[in-house]
């Protein structure tokens, strides 16, 4: 969108970003809709797991396991909530009032998935390591956090583009995790491999460099999947 | 899903005479001599499977499913992708018709993809003993690609706009067809232990198996492309059919009101029947596969 006002500079980019994402952040924090909700459903899964499994405390591969999926399925709650205040409550119609560019709003929901998962993290790794994992999860954290964090990049870019494709749909809570979950295999494939020597008794290896490669690689081909695509998707 | 994509292209068809009935509307054009070339092929490959080329020393006969298997695996991913490379045309051109491609390129690739699965199975049970085998990079990779494009139909069902939903169908097909190679990449390299297998490699095929395997991948891309132009030429005709019946009720004045008939339940896209006149059919097919 062009301002034919000469007096009207377009806002930058950045700051529409900056101010949508401080607007994000502010309705979590007075509504808190999403990040309390995945937090708890994180611990609680990890207590279902104990259960199911009946095991007292896991570690290699099935610890990472557990983990990556209760990760995946707690951020599929973030998702699903992502765009929900848009759609039904005018965001959508406000945003394209504006004369900014559309793909902020792409960035900044992603950004603020982001952080979602942050705090997610921040709360279901320690719960993990007191809960289930069997080796000390002090470890394995500084490597653990890399993986996480590179994970978390392709989760927010993937999770925002679906959400957004599902959000105005019928059945949008069933939509959304049936598109995102294939696509999100690689991920949760490449976080499970990476992390699982981390997690093991002996702790013998890092992560396997081809693992942070594939992550970093399809984080970044999502990334720019999605910068193609969102604008298509806010046309009325 | 044939049924979801049978039940009627039934979106108000803006009845105009002109369009409707001008000849170059037709959309089966070339169809016969399509039909023709693929039932020879099929039937050359079939003869070449059965009766000519030598029997694989370790599988026996049952390693002949590889001339079947192998060429619809490739020809349903194939597919995918050019039914994304159709949605990227859509999102540019805004023309229905790209659209309308990229639903039938997708549609029938699931077709194809349910023959693949089911074929595959049949093989990793006769070779392996089980139906399902995780350490084979390509099944997996192919399960995954085929859940996430199970998930288009119910996409553009759950969208009402048409034009929205044509909208949203296509990023999906965009991100989808993105997603098939770089899938394959990330299980394949997840897999330790790659089965010794001659999938896809025909170089260190005797030439008589090479030779099969690419007329039997030829005979394939036709029955892929023969039936594509089936389903559009079919949608097409429903729906120029519906213009011209709306047509006739209105000039008779027995048309009961303004209000379009109600919309079936549907995932096909909507096609005016003035949707594709921009089209003509002799320069190119597209929906070919090459």
């Amino acid at each position: 969108m062009s301002t034919d006002t000469p007096g009207a500079r377009p806002a930058g980019t950045l700051s529409v970003v900056r101010a949508l994402l401080r607007k994000e952040l502010l309705v979590e924090l007075r509504t808190l809709e999403s990040v309390p909700g995945m937090s708890l459903f994180a611990v609680t899964t990890f207590v279902v797991f104990h259960f199911a499994l009946n095991r007292n405390s896991v570690d290699g591969d099935l610890a990472a396991g557990i983990l990556w999926v209760t990760l995946l399925f707690a951020a599929m709650l973030g998702v699903n909530r992502l765009f929900v205040a848009d759609a039904d409550q005018g965001g959508f119609d406000g945003f394209l009032l504006a004369p900014v560019d559309r793909s902020a709003m792409l960035l900044a929901k992603a950004l603020a998935l982001l952080a979602y998962l942050v705090v997610l993290e921040l709360v279901a790794v320690p719960a993990f390591g007191l809960l289930l994992l069997s080796p000390p999860l002090g470890r394995a954290l500084p490597e653990l956090i890399g993986v996480l964090a590179l994970a978390d990049v392709g989760i927010a870019a993937i999770g925002t583009l679906v959400a957004a494709l599902a959000v105005r749909t019928r059945a949008r809570d069933l939509l959304g995790p049936l598109l995102a979950l294939p696509l999100l295999v690689p991920i949760v494939l490449g976080g499970a491999r990476a992390s699982s020597p981390l997690l093991a008794l002996g702790h013998a290896t890092g992560p396997a460099g081809r693992w942070l490669l594939t992550l970093g690689l399809y984080d970044l081909v999502f990334g720019l999947i999605a910068y193609a695509l969102f604008d298509f998707l806010l046309e009325d | 899903m044939t049924a979801v994509a049978d039940g009627a292209v039934s979106r108000k068809p803006t009845a105009e005479p002109g369009s409707a009935k001008r000849p170059d509307a037709v959309f089966g054009k070339g169809l016969r001599a399509l039909s023709i070339s693929t039932v020879v092929v099929m039937a050359i490959a079939l003869g070449l499977v059965f009766f000519w080329v030598p029997l694989e020393a370790d599988q026996g006969f049952l390693q002949k499913i590889f001339y079947v298997h192998v060429p619809l695996a490739i020809v349903s991913l194939c597919g995918f992708v050019v039914g994304g490379i159709f949605a990227i045309q859509h999102l540019r051109t805004r023309e229905q018709k790209w659209d309308f491609r990229s639903y039938v390129a997708i549609h029938m690739s699931l077709i194809f993809g349910v023959a693949t699965l089911i074929t595959g199975s049949i093989w990793a049970k006769g070779s392996w003993g089980h139906w399902w085998e995780w350490n084979e990079p390509t099944l997996v990779s192919f399960l995954i690609v085929f859940l996430l494009y199970a998930t288009y139909q119910p996409l553009r069902f759950a969208i009402e706009d048409p034009e929205r939903q044509s909208r949203y169908a296509s990023v999906f097909a965009v991100t989808a067809g993105a997603f098939v190679p770089l899938n394959f990449i990330a299980v394949r390299a997840s897999t330790q232990f790659l089965h010794p297998r001659v999938l896809g490699a025909t170089s260190n095929l005797p030439w008589q198996m090479s030779l099969t395997f690419v007329v039997s991948l030829v005979g394939m891309a036709l029955l892929f492309t023969t039936l594509c132009k089936y389903e559009l030429t079919v949608k097409h005709t429903r729906a120029q059919l519906r213009a011209l019946r709306r047509l006739a009720e209105r000039r008779a004045g027995t048309a009961t009101s303004a209000t379009p008939p109600p919309r079936g339940r549907s995932a096909a896209p909507s096609l005016h029947a003035t949707a594709m006149t921009a089209h003509s059919p002799g320069a190119s097919s597209p929906e070919r596969l090459g």
